[in-house]
This record gives C-alpha cells, structure tokens and sequence, in this order.
C-alpha cells in the first residue's frame, strides 16, 4: 500500500526553470528517502510560453505518469500566468498554492476568489538581486521547502550544490534558496 | 548505485558502459537528449576509442553506421518521429544487410499536423522493416536493455538492427531514481562484437548485391528465419540479464492477474504502469480483470500471447497508434495471434499526439468494456467534440 | 466549444496576430527617442519583428518596440550602438509585499 504519495504542479513560463525545479526537488526528495518522479508537459518550445511540470514523492515506486490533476501543492513560478492559466485546478481543498505574487497573498485570493490556502513570496525580485535575472525556479523550490516541510532544506541545499557545475552560480542560488526559505517559515509562523 | 537522473541520461550512460565504437546523429530536432549526453561523454573523453559522428540528416546518421558496421563496429544512434522515418529507407537496408545497429526511438507522434510529443506512430510505421523492437515501461528498463540490444543484434545466429522504443516525454524527459549499472556488471553480459563478416580497406566487400527474382526470395526466407531465432535468442538474454543484474523484466510478455480474468487488458510502453495500477485496483474490487504487457513486439510472440489469451472472454487493447483505414496495429497483430479463439475484442487508441492519458480514463474504459457498455471493436479514446471545416 | 477541425490543417495567415505575447516577458524595452539614430540594427535583428524605425509626426525618424508582441528578449538592448535603448522591470514584479 501507499502511504505517502505527494503530488506538486509547477506552473511557470518557458525560460523561468519550471521543469528544472521540479526536477531539483525529485533529486532532493530522493535524497530524503522518497521514491520521485518528475517531468515536464510543455507548449511550443519557446521562450515565453505557459508551462507546467510535475513532481510525485511516495514511499512506493512510482508507477502512474499521467498529469497532476488533484495536486496537494501548487507552485507559480510567475504571476502573469495566473488567469491565463488556471493554476488552482484541481488542488485539494487542504492544499496550499504557493505563489511568485508580489502584491501579497491576500491580494491573490481575491483575485482568484478561492479560499484554500495561498502563499506568496516575491521571487522575481529576490532572483534579481542575487542572480540578475528574473529566472524564480531556485526561489521557489526554496519557498516550497519553507513553506511544506515535505523535503529537508539541508538535502535541497545539497541537491542546489550538485546541480550547477558552476560554485559561483551555486553560492549565489544558495542563497536566494536561503532567502525564500526563511522567509516563508516565516510566513507560515515556523 | 541508485542516483536520480533524467531519461535520457540513463539511456546514454547505459551506451557509454557498452563500449560502442561508433555513434552518429544528427543533432537538430527531432533529436534527443541521449545523443547530447553522448556527445559530451565523448568531447570529455569517456567514450575511448569511440568516434562520434555529427551527421547531415538522419538518413545521414543511418547510413554512417551502416558503413561502420559493415566494417564491424557496434553502433549506436537515437532519433524519434520524423528522423525515423527519414532513417527508415536506410534501417531497411541494414536488417537485410544483417546489421547489428542499435537504435533507441524516444517515441513521439507523426506529422501532418505537426505534432513534437508523444504517442507509438513512429515505430509502429516501421513494423516490417526487419528489426527487433521492444517497449520498455520505465526508464530504469529502457537503461537495462541497451546491453541486451547489443548482445542479441551481435548474436551471430540473429545480426538483426535492434530498436528500443521508450516514450517520449512521458519517460525521456523524467526525472526518477535509475539503479546505474557497473562497467563490470556489463563486461560480464556483454562480450565484444564479434563479427561474422566484415570488410577492411585490404578485404572490400559488397553488403547488400543484387538479388534478382531467382535469389531473393531466399534472402528473404533467411531473414524471417534469423528473427524467429532471434525470438529464442531474445528470451534467453533477458534471463540471463535477470540472473546477472537481479532486475526480472520477465520474457517477451508479462502478466498480471490473467489466470482466473475474464478481461485481460493489453498495454506497451509507458502507460503499462498506469494499466496495472487501475487492474490492480479493480482486482480489489473483485472484478476479474489482468494485464498482459507485451515487450517484445518484432519478433511477435504470437504463441504465448494465444496461451495467454485461450479462455479469456475478452480482449481489450491500449492502443497508441493508428493503422489509418483499419485499426489499431497492436490489437491488429493480437487477434491474428489469436486466430481460432473467439473472444470479444476491443481497442482504444488513447494518448494520440501526446494526449495525456489519466488514471480516470483507463479506468472507465475497463469498466465499460467488462461492464458490456460498448460496442466491440476499434474505438478512439477521450475525443472532444469537434466539427470538420474546409479552412 | 466545438472545435474547429481543419481539412489537412489548414490554417490562414496571421493566426499568430491573435496570440499576443506581450505579456510573456519580464522586462521590457524603452527607447530613448534623444539618442536613437534610426539606424534600424535593432529592427533587422528583433527576433520577433518587434521593434520598427518609424517616421513621427515631427519627421524624426525613431525605433518604436511593438508591446502587443515585444517578449522582452533583450536582443534590441544589447545590439543598439547608440545606447539608447534600456531594460525595465514591469511593474506587476515590482510591488513590494504587503
């Protein structure tokens, strides 16, 4: 039997990291024990379109591959992709959206006009200041962290550090990880 | 050592361990990921004596390592859609020049229209082409067949290309934990290419004469020949892979819940996961449903599955292909394999041009199948409703 | 909605004009009208055909990005000689948190 199956949708913009932090988080998730999967749905191939990916945590091997459609946690990479996209679909009314909304969470359920849980965190902006791009994907699998405690931050950190070749461009997405996450326990009153 | 890693690098990792002496590609879309792995396996040095080769064309790619394993090299390339289709004209050549290439298809859909994701078009096209193929369920599969590919192409009673179909997307481009093979576990399964024939510059050679109307025929009966003993060889190497790795992929065929089912649902690929999820869910229930997943579908194992299939009542095929004018190729092939039972037969074409194709849906189809709610025969799946224009 | 379902796939030309992308970008760009020369380097090299030297009223001669499609590449910032034009955030990521 299953016990545990944790299921994540990534939504994002092509360009922005969507896949790889679904991916990041499969090879974290890995490191705490979990079975993972993930993987990528996309558009056209371009810089720019709306895309999604997946992530599955079990403590099972994980054999189902179709999409998430009931998600226990939602994660927005960009706030334009809001409306466009119906990024709520489906997440489980004891879910939680965590969102790259700048205008705060309150803001976004209006918006939505949902009333599950909603998380934001300005991840555009943190990833400006410590990377000099707008690319939110290290931010925001650092905020999911914070913000579900469903994988340690010290296996992410580890992950974060494997990932890129570069020790520069690891120091610098370490911190920004840092960063979101504090600040979501924060958030979250942990 | 169990490390999560992409499809598509499981895959290449998997070649890398298998010594390959060439590998040729072309490098532009509709390519993959493996090649790029490769690529960079072997500008950093990994890959020994292997020689990459950056090819104009697929056609190109297809036909460098047609040379190069006149000359006796073990080749290797990936490709998928389009460019196995371009491939396919010289793919034909090699299984009837007894070739022992090996390619991996990261299955993706057809155009026109134009389509870049995932369903078993491609391959399904290059039935009879005269090579092996196999579909593989995970990545972790895809990864432990490359060197039994190679093993069973280079077996001296076979010398047949050998395609390993995985889906594209759904496993290429997924992130999961692959148990990566040791160099030595591979060296013990995999011998070097010993070819029966091959030519040097001092021994020129013609692969492939002329075979008027008095001789060809007979090539012909030979290469038929090689695949029915390339089932045998087949069947061998995956137990032999099984005792060496620990890993039981099972034979040609695999089967769940099928003794007592009065429905056995019939799956290839990727979505057999899904399939035995929903059977053994249904079997909870009480429902008498199993799975056969079929592996092997070049050489067909046309006998097992007719054992397989003797009592059952009815037959229900996952189809991710379409035979335009009749009906699904896998069920096509099922019922002919089938001939002189007389179970009710169905099949869906599901997950067309890379349709997603949820637990929900493969669900209901069984249940409307076991339940009697629809008519025998061909059907497509989740289709919306849609009208016909001119422009 | 009944989709359309076109025989061979044919579709008319433009269908891309309905697909406004101007919202894909994070950044956009801002010419500064002083500095253009209306050299047209940015034109011949917007990957898009985003960015094209028109003649104002005033007969001045500048490059004006075209928002409705601009994905904020930046390639117009980076190839301009005469540094007139520049890269802003949109304001939608500039909010601070409430």
């Amino acid at each position: 039997m299953i016990n545990i199956l944790v299921e994540v949708r990534f939504h994002g913009r092509g360009g922005q990291g969507v896949v790889t932090a679904a991916d990041i988080l499969a090879v974290a998730g890995f490191k705490d024990g979990y079975h993972t999967l993930s993987f990528p749905t996309f558009g056209a191939e371009k810089r720019g379109t709306p895309v999604a990916s997946f992530l599955r945590l079990s403590d099972k091997p994980i054999v189902s591959r179709d999409e998430i459609y009931y998600p226990d946690y939602v994660v927005v990479m960009d706030p334009t992709v809001i409306g466009p996209v119906k990024v709520e679909a489906g997440l489980k009314p004891e879910g939680k959206l965590i969102a790259n909304y700048p205008k705060g969470s309150e803001d976004l359920k209006r918006a939505m006009g949902v009333d599950f849980e909603v998380l934001t965190i300005n991840a555009t902006k943190m990833a400006m200041e410590h990377l000099g791009r707008p690319i939110t994907n290290t931010a925001m699998v650092g905020a999911f962290v914070g913000a579900t405690n469903v994988i340690k931050l010290e296996s992410l950190v580890e992950t974060i550090n494997e990932w890129f070749t570069s020790k520069e461009l690891a120091e610098k997405n370490l911190k920004l990880v840092e960063e979101a996450y504090n600040y979501m326990r924060e958030v979250c009153g942990w | 050592m169990k490390k999560v890693v992409r499809g598509f690098y499981s895959i290449a990792y998997s070649v890398k361990l298998c010594r390959p002496d060439v590998i040729a590609a072309y490098p532009i879309t509709p390519q993959t990921e493996i090649v790029e792995n490769l690529a960079k396996m072997y500008a950093d040095g990994e890959l020994g004596n292997c020689e990459y080769v950056t090819a104009e064309s697929e056609f190109g790619a297809a036909s460098i390592l047609v040379g190069a394993s006149a000359t006796g090299a073990r080749t290797f390339t990936a490709t998928c859609s389009q460019g196995l289709i371009l491939m396919s004209e010289v793919l034909i050549n090699a299984a009837g020049m007894r070739l022992p290439i090996v390619l991996v298809n990261t299955n993706r859909a057809l155009s026109a229209p134009l389509s870049i994701w995932n369903d078993h078009q491609d391959s399904m096209i290059l039935r009879d082409a005269g090579l092996m193929q196999i579909y593989v369920e995970t990545n972790q599969e895809a990864h432990d067949m490359v060197p039994v590919a190679f093993k069973v192409a280079e077996n001296p009673k076979v010398m047949l290309p050998f395609m390993i179909n995985m889906d594209g997307y759904k496993l290429t481009h997924a992130y999961e934990p692959i148990d990566l093979l040791d160099q030595e576990v591979v060296d013990s399964f995999l011998p070097p290419y010993d070819p029966p024939v091959y030519m040097t510059t001092k021994n020129p050679l013609t692969f492939g004469c002329y075979a008027p109307p008095n001789y060809y025929a007979e090539f012909r009966v030979v290469l038929q020949n090689a695949m029915e003993r390339a089932e045998k060889e087949l069947e061998k190497a995956y137990k032999e892979w099984a005792e060496i790795t620990g890993r039981d992929w099972g034979g040609h065929v695999v089967t769940e819940g099928v003794e007592d089912a009065e429905l056995i649902a019939i799956a290839m690929g990727s979505l057999t996961g899904m399939v035995r999820n929903v059977v053994s869910e249904l079997r909870n229930q009480g429902k008498k449903v199993g799975l056969l997943k079929i592996r092997t579908f070049r050489p067909f194992p046309a006998k097992e599955i007719k054992e397989i299939l003797k009592d059952v009542e009815k037959i229900l095929v996952f189809e991710r292909a379409v035979s335009f004018g009749y009906e699904g190729p896998v069920g096509m092939e099922v019922k002919s394999a089938c001939f002189g039972l007389t179970p009710e037969f169905y099949s869906f074409a599901v997950g067309l041009g890379g349709r997603d194709v949820p637990g929900e849906e493969v669900m209901k189809i069984i249940n409307e199948v076991y339940d009697g709610k629809v008519k025998q025969g061909f059907h497509f799946g989740t289709v919306k409703p849609f009208e016909e224009v001119v422009v | 909605m009944v989709m359309k379902i076109t025989l061979g796939g044919v579709s008319k030309p433009h269908s891309s004009k309905t697909m406004k992308t101007g919202d894909w970008g994070t950044e956009y760009p801002v010419v500064d009208e002083e500095k253009c020369t209306a050299c047209k380097t940015c034109e011949y090299l917007c990957p898009d055909a985003c960015i094209v030297v028109v003649e104002k009223e005033d007969g001045k001669k500048v490059a004006v990005p075209d928002y409705d499609y601009c994905k904020g590449c930046g390639v117009c910032f980076s190839v301009c000689p005469a540094g007139a034009i520049k890269m802003e955030l949109k304001e939608i990521y500039k909010l601070e948190v409430c």
